[in-house]
């Protein structure tokens, strides 16, 4: 089983970025698949997050993740204000949308992805703030699970009239600027 | 065609397929999400029913009464206090022997105030004459209503389809959605032996008295206690009935199993959990570590509540030495109600049943918590807090 903590602040879509990975890593094989949201405390701007697992069979245990493989952060402010490597195993990874470089950040042990995903957004024609179809670029450039085209056609259909071009852009672009430090 | 997609999602797709054909009910956390795809479906024109907007969880089962009494197939959703403002129409429903269908999104039971899942709702509401199905993960849901439309209409008892607010309501999961072309294999038409007609007015379920009676027509009408007595008698049957409309719903949909009980790793099981909703599926996990610990131990869920499959959980539990009930709700002064009914069930047969209490109001029960304190119990040791798992006081 694979858990993934996805941290963000409400509104910013951090649900349906797993969910659009939950999918694809359906369609790849992964049989087993459950995202719990925070519950009931969401509000804008509020750090939430979300539990994402991932198995090849059924999952019968929907209880919060604590001992997470990979945290997703879409905001790197949110370091200031929440744990984000809280449980992370030994040897885990981190993505980070975050305009900074890799040195500026020492998450001990764990293996750190980062990436200006908010100014690709833009680059790649989303509105200012949207992150969530760039941070599925960024994880699956770090975390080579689920095949990157199965992830874009997620994205396409989910942003189906939302600018799905700019989201599957934003997603490319992200993979490619993605760079990945050494543990 | 599997989808991904949350519990509140999973039973409105369900109502849909069963093509209900007046929904009435009022939003409340965590059921909201619910009601509003329905009410999406309907003005989008993909469902073909009447969305009556009302101004209270009394009003939204009173319409469903109305409509189910003129041979609509009518549901509800609620949760919490939002099920408890129902009550008096709650009983009302049942007696009146309409096949209404409401989903519980279980939710704590102000105050104080408490937006989280536990079981205290539709727990009290046992005593109602509905029946009751609890459901562990989103093909339970989705399933669950088109059965519990099924099992309504064929024994004339409303049912209510309890699943876990947040856990299952706002949880995403893969689901298997039942084929359309389907589902008339499955669910007739809902045929009703009398139904309103505005052309033909009667009055329905007035002042009946005590004892039997000659009617206008000069036939013997039964007294309330007859009425009674039959809605008692047909909750009996309906336990074989539900299995029927299990293992119909196998061979048109080819999955399903067993209608009253969901047992995992209990064959020689010296140690049984009992339990109800998504708890049960999460103690999969927990039997499975302790049987590789060495522990004899599995896990039964009970999915049917009411009527209670006292007997099948006799032959079940028959040869364990103990049986450990965890549930999230209790009878204040007492114990938990599942635990108290499952003792009445064993009477007089060997295993020695325990009640934990987990999970109110939302307290997240941890599965590592789980697993300790079957481990602790299980080798002898005596409850720290007798029976709740999880508290710090």
């Amino acid at each position: 089983m694979i858990e993934i903590r996805w941290h963000g602040r409400g509104g910013q879509g951090a649900i349906t970025a797993a969910k659009i990975f939950a999918t694809a890593a359906f369609k790849a094989g992964y049989t087993g698949v459950t995202m719990a949201p925070t519950f009931g405390t969401e509000r804008r701007g509020a750090p939430v997050f979300t539990s994402l697992k991932i198995a090849r069979e059924k999952i019968y245990d929907i209880s919060p993740i604590e001992t997470p493989d990979i945290v997703v952060v879409l905001d790197h402010l949110i370091l200031a204000e929440v744990d984000v490597t809280a449980g992370l195993r030994s040897g885990g990874l981190v993505v980070l949308n975050t305009p900074k470089p890799l040195v500026a950040y020492d998450f001990g042990p764990a293996r750190l992805a980062v990436a200006d995903i908010t100014g690709l957004s833009v680059e790649a024609g989303l509105p200012q703030g949207r992150v969530n179809s760039g941070i599925i670029g960024s994880l699956c450039r770090a975390f080579d699970t689920v095949p990157f085209e199965l992830v874009l056609a997620e994205i396409e259909d989910e942003f189906k009239t939302k600018k799905p071009q700019a989201n599957v852009q934003a997603a490319r672009l992200a993979y490619e600027k993605t760079v990945v430090g050494d543990a | 065609m599997h989808i991904i997609e949350d519990g509140n999602a999973a039973a409105a797709l369900g109502v849909k397929l069963a093509g209900a054909q007046v929904i009435a009910a009022y939003p409340i956390t965590p059921q909201t999400p619910l009601t509003e795809k329905l009410s999406e479906f309907i003005e989008s024109g993909e469902m073909k029913a009447q969305y009556v907007p009302v101004e209270s969880e009394h009003s939204a089962l009173a319409a469903c009464i109305a409509a189910s009494s003129t041979g609509a197939r009518a549901f509800t959703a609620t949760s919490a206090n939002g099920l408890l403002y129902m009550h008096e129409q709650i009983h009302w429903a049942a007696g009146a022997r309409l096949p209404i269908v409401m989903c519980v999104v279980n939710r704590a039971v102000g105050a104080p105030w408490n937006i989280w899942n536990d079981h205290q709702d539709s727990i009290s509401q046992r005593d109602t004459g509905w029946i009751q199905m609890y459901a562990c993960d989103h093909q339970q849901i989705i399933d669950g209503v088109l059965k519990a439309f099924a099992l309504a209409e064929a024994v004339s008892i409303p049912v209510m389809l309890c699943y876990d607010g947040y856990l299952l309501s706002h949880t995403y999961m893969p689901f298997e959605v039942p084929e359309e072309e389907k589902i008339a294999r499955f669910l007739k038409p809902f045929a009703p032996a009398y139904a309103l007609d505005p052309d033909d007015p009667a009055n329905l379920n007035t002042v009946t008295l005590p004892d039997v009676r000659v009617d206008v027509n000069g036939e013997t009408a039964h007294g309330y206690m007859e009425i009674r007595y039959l809605l008692q008698e047909d909750h009996r049957a309906a336990l074989t009935v539900a299995q029927e409309i299990e293992d119909r719903f196998t061979e048109v949909f080819g999955r399903g199993d067993d209608a009253l009980l969901e047992p995992y790793r209990c064959e020689d099981a010296e140690y049984v959990v009992v339990g109800l909703g998504s708890l049960t599926y999460q103690l999969h996990d927990v039997v499975d570590t302790l049987r590789a610990e060495g522990f004899k131990i599995g896990v039964l869920g009970v999915r049917l509540y009411r009527p209670f499959p006292s007997e099948a959980l006799a032959e079940a539990l028959t040869g364990v030495q103990e049986v450990i009930v965890i549930e999230k709700a209790l009878s204040y002064g007492y114990e938990g109600a599942l635990c108290s009914d499952l003792k009445a069930a064993l009477c007089g047969r060997q295993p020695t049943v325990t009640g934990m209490i987990a999970g109110i109001g939302g307290r997240e029960i941890r599965t590592a918590d789980l697993t300790d304190t079957l481990r602790a119990h299980v080798r002898g040791a005596p409850d720290e807090d007798p029976g709740w798992i999880g508290i710090r006081l």
